[in-house]
C-alpha cells in the first residue's frame, strides 16, 4: 500500500493572490519526484495550478478541487553551481576573500549567487590594497558623528568684521573649498571601481564623500555670510589639487590625499578653529576637522595593513611624493592670497602687533604641520630621516 | 577562409529579447560545433513564404504558422514535420472570462453580447475560444460582437499587448467577456490587472499545443539531426542556457508532437481564415 501523498489545503486563497508561495514552500520539502495534492476554494485554482505547473515545468493532474503536483529536479536547477560570495559578517573566517570573483556582481557578501557571468568589471578587487579591519568601526562612528549644518552652526552668531579680515575669511573658504571638492571627487572616483565584496569600505569611502560635500556647504555659506562673491582661485593651487586627481593608483592616491593632504588639513582646520576672528568661522573649521581626522584614520589603517602585506608599496609611496614634487617644481606653492589671508585671519585686526601675531601663527602652523606629516610617515613606519625629506618634499599648498 | 554553411533558423522578431535569445543560441551551438545562424521576419507569413522558398532550413513557428506550413505544403507537395517544441507549449487552455457580477452562467449567455479577443491572428486569444463559442452556437459576428484588440498584426498573438488590452476592456466593461490564454488570467491577477474575485471563468478550451521548429523535406538532415540533439540535451541546470530558456520561457525542450493542433486547424477552416493568405501565395 503506498503511502498518501501530502496534500496542502489553500483554503479561499488563490494562485493570483500569492498561493504559489506556499506551494512552492511545500515543494521543496519533497524529494525530486515527490508528490504534492493541492486543494482549495477559489474558483479559478484548478485552472490555475495547471497552467502554473506548465509554466514552472512540474506534471500535474487534475483532481477535485485542485491538483496534484509532481516535483522535478529542474526546481533546484537555478541553484545548482550557486556559490556564497563569502560571509556578511567580517570577522567569521574567510568572510572577505582576497579576490573575489567579478562574477559575484552586486550581490551582498554572503548571498547565495546564481551561477552565470555577466561580464561584472571591477577594477579595484583586491583585499590587499583596500581592506581595513578598522573600516566598519569608523564607518559606524562617522554615522554617529553626521552633523546637520543647519543644527550645528549657530548662522545668526555676530561676525562684524573689518573689510580686510572678512575679505581674508573669504579668501581662506574659497582654498578651502577647492581642496574640499578634490577631497570629494578622488573617493568617489575610487568608489565606482571597488568591488562590492568590500562593502564596509564602500560604505566608508561614500560617507566621506558625503562629508566633504557638507564641508563645501558649510564653507561656502561662511563665505557668502557677508559677501555676495568668493574669493580667487589660483592655477598653482590647483594644479597641486590636480596631481591628486590624476593619481590612478588607489594606495597612492589615498596616500597624498588622506595621509599627507587631509594630515596637514587637521593643523590647518585646528589653526583656523583657535584663530578664528568670529564665531561661525571657528565653528565649521571645529566640526569639518573632526571629520577629516576620521578620513586620516581610515587611510591610515589601511595603507598599514597594505604595506604589512606588500614589500614593493613603500618605495612606490616614496616615488609618488618625490614625482608629485617633481611636478610641482614650477608652480609657487601655497599662493600669496592665502598666505596673507590666513595671516590675516589669525590677525584679526589690520594692526601692525596684530599682523605680527598673525604672522607668527601662520609660521607655528606651518612647523606644527610638518610635525604632524613626519610623525604619520613614522607611524607607517618611515625612518625619522625619510620621513623628514619626504614631509619636506610635500606640496607647499597643504593638500 | 572556408567555413562549414551554416544551419540558418528564421524566427519572427515579436519583441528585442529575439535577438538576444538566437544571439546566445548562436554561440551556445558554435561552441558544440554546429553551424548556426538565424534571420528573423517581421510576421511568420513571411516566414512560412522563406521557409518553402528554401531561405531558412528551419522555422520557429507560432502554432497557426504550423497550420500555415501544412496548407502550403498540400497545395505544394511538400512534407512538413514538427522537430523540437517546448515543454511549455504543450496542453495550453484558454478561458472565456466574464465579471463575476454578469448575469451570464454559461456560453449561450453570452448570446448578443460583446466578446473582447486579441489580435486577430492569435491562436490563444482569438481563433481557439472563437471555436469553442461556434462549437457552442454562438456563431462570431452573427451571434456575438467580436472586439479584435490588434496589437503587432502578423505575430500571432505571441505579444501579449493583445490579450491585456482586452482584459482592460473587460474591467472597463467596454467588452462583456474577454478571451485570454489560461496563464496570462493567473499574470493578470497577479500583476492587478484583474482585482481579486472580480472574474469568472465562463468556459475553458480543450488542452491543445503552441509552438514547434517546423522543416521540410529536403531540410540537411545531418545538420537538424544535431540540432535536435542538442536542443534535446540543453539542460536549465547549465547557467550558460538558463538564461536563454528563461527568455524563451521553457524549462527543456520536448520532441514535436502534432497532435494538439486539431482545434487550430478547425477554427482556421471554420471562419475561412487563411483563404486570403493562401490565394495570395499561391499566385
Amino acid at each position: 500500500m503506498s503511502a498518501k501523498p501530502p496534500r496542502l489545503d489553500l483554503g479561499e486563497l488563490g494562485l493570483d493572490r500569492g498561493g504559489h508561495l506556499l506551494v512552492k514552500h511545500a515543494l521543496r520539502g519533497l524529494p525530486a519526484g515527490g508528490v504534492l495534492e493541492v486543494v482549495g476554494r477559489d474558483a479559478h485554482l484548478r485552472m490555475h495550478l495547471q497552467a502554473w505547473a506548465r509554466q514552472q515545468a512540474l506534471e500535474s493532474a487534475p483532481i477535485p478541487g485542485g491538483a496534484r503536483l509532481s516535483r522535478p529536479e529542474t526546481l533546484l536547477g537555478r541553484w545548482r553551481g550557486a556559490e556564497r560570495a563569502g560571509a556578511s559578517a567580517a570577522s567569521s573566517p574567510d568572510a572577505v576573500r582576497e579576490q573575489p570573483p567579478a562574477r559575484w556582481g552586486l550581490a551582498a557578501r554572503g548571498a547565495m549567487v546564481e551561477a552565470g557571468d555577466l561580464g561584472f568589471d571591477f577594477a579595484l578587487d583586491r583585499k590587499e590594497v583596500l581592506w581595513s579591519e578598522r573600516a566598519a568601526e569608523l564607518y559606524r562612528q562617522a554615522l554617529a558623528a553626521q552633523w546637520d549644518p543647519a543644527v550645528a552652526v549657530d548662522w545668526k552668531a555676530p561676525v562684524e568684521l573689518p573689510d580686510e579680515v572678512e575679505d581674508a575669511v573669504v579668501q581662506v573658504m574659497t582654498y578651502l573649498i577647492e581642496n574640499e571638492m578634490a577631497a570629494l571627487l578622488v573617493p568617489a572616483r575610487f568608489l565606482a571601481r571597488i568591488h562590492p565584496h568590500f562593502r564596509e569600505i564602500l560604505q566608508l569611502l561614500a560617507v566621506q564623500a558625503a562629508d566633504e560635500a557638507r564641508h563645501i556647504e558649510v564653507f561656502t555659506r561662511r563665505a557668502t555670510l557677508k559677501r555676495p562673491e568668493l574669493g580667487l582661485s589660483t592655477q598653482g593651487g590647483q594644479a597641486s589639487l590636480k596631481t591628486l586627481l590624476d593619481e590612478p593608483d588607489y594606495a597612492l592616491a589615498f596616500f597624498l590625499l588622506s595621509v599627507l593632504g587631509e594630515g596637514s588639513f587637521l593643523s590647518l582646520l585646528r589653526f583656523l578653529h583657535e584663530h578664528a576672528p568670529d564665531p561661525v568661522t571657528a565653528r565649521v573649521a571645529e566640526l569639518s576637522g573632526v571629520d577629516e581626522a576620521r578620513h586620516v584614520a581610515f587611510a591610515m589603517a589601511h595603507l598599514k595593513r597594505h604595506l604589512a602585506h606588500d614589500p614593493h608599496l613603500r618605495p612606490r609611496l616614496v616615488a609618488a611624493v618625490e614625482s608629485r614634487f617633481d611636478s610641482l617644481r614650477e608652480m609657487s606653492g601655497l599662493n600669496e592670497e592665502v598666505f596673507d589671508a590666513l595671516v590675516l585671519l589669525a590677525a584679526g585686526r589690520f594692526e601692525p602687533d596684530a599682523v605680527a601675531h598673525g604672522h607668527d601663527a601662520v609660521l607655528a602652523l606651518k612647523a606644527d604641520m610638518d610635525a604632524a606629516r613626519r610623525h604619520r610617515l613614522e607611524q607607517l613606519g618611515f625612518a625619522p630621516e625619510e620621513a623628514e625629506r619626504l614631509s619636506s618634499l610635500h606640496t607647499r599648498n597643504f593638500m | 577562409m572556408r567555413q562549414t554553411s551554416p544551419l540558418v533558423l528564421g524566427a519572427v522578431a515579436y519583441d528585442a529579447k529575439v535577438v538576444t535569445i538566437w544571439d546566445g543560441f548562436r554561440e551556445w551551438f558554435g561552441a558544440k560545433d554546429l553551424a548556426f545562424d538565424y534571420v528573423l521576419f517581421t510576421n511568420y507569413e513571411r516566414q512560412v513564404e522563406a521557409h518553402f522558398a528554401g531561405a531558412v532550413h528551419v522555422a520557429w513557428n507560432s502554432p497557426l504558422a504550423w497550420i500555415e506550413s501544412l496548407r502550403l505544403a498540400k497545395a505544394r507537395k511538400r512534407k512538413p514535420r514538427a522537430l523540437v517544441m517546448r515543454d511549455t507549449d504543450c496542453d495550453l487552455t484558454s478561458v472565456i472570462v466574464v465579471p463575476a457580477k454578469s448575469s451570464a452562467r454559461e456560453l449561450a449567455d453570452l448570446r448578443g453580447m460583446r466578446i473582447g479577443v486579441g489580435a486577430q491572428d492569435s491562436p490563444q486569444a482569438t481563433l481557439i475560444p472563437l471555436l469553442t463559442l461556434a462549437e457552442a452556437g454562438l456563431e462570431p459576428g452573427r451571434d456575438l460582437e467580436v472586439v479584435h484588440h490588434d496589437v503587432l498584426l502578423g505575430k500571432h498573438g505571441d505579444h501579449i499587448g493583445g490579450e491585456r488590452d482586452a482584459a482592460r476592456a473587460l474591467v472597463r466593461g467596454s467588452v462583456d467577456a474577454a478571451c485570454l490564454l489560461d496563464a496570462n488570467h493567473l499574470a493578470f491577477g497577479r500583476d492587478g490587472t484583474f482585482a481579486p474575485g472580480s472574474t469568472r471563468v465562463l468556459a475553458q478550451t480543450p488542452p491543445y499545443d503552441h509552438c514547434n521548429f517546423t522543416v521540410l523535406d529536403g531540410a540537411p538532415e545531418r545538420a537538424l539531426a544535431r540540432f535536435r540533439e542538442l536542443l534535446l540535451g540543453m539542460s536549465y541546470d547549465d547557467a550558460a542556457v538558463r538564461r536563454l530558456l528563461d527568455l524563451e520561457g521553457l524549462k527543456a525542450w520536448k520532441p514535436g508532437r502534432t497532435s494538439g493542433y486539431a482545434q487550430l486547424g478547425r477554427a482556421v477552416e471554420r471562419f475561412r481564415f487563411l483563404e486570403p493568405w493562401l490565394a495570395s501565395v499561391a499566385g
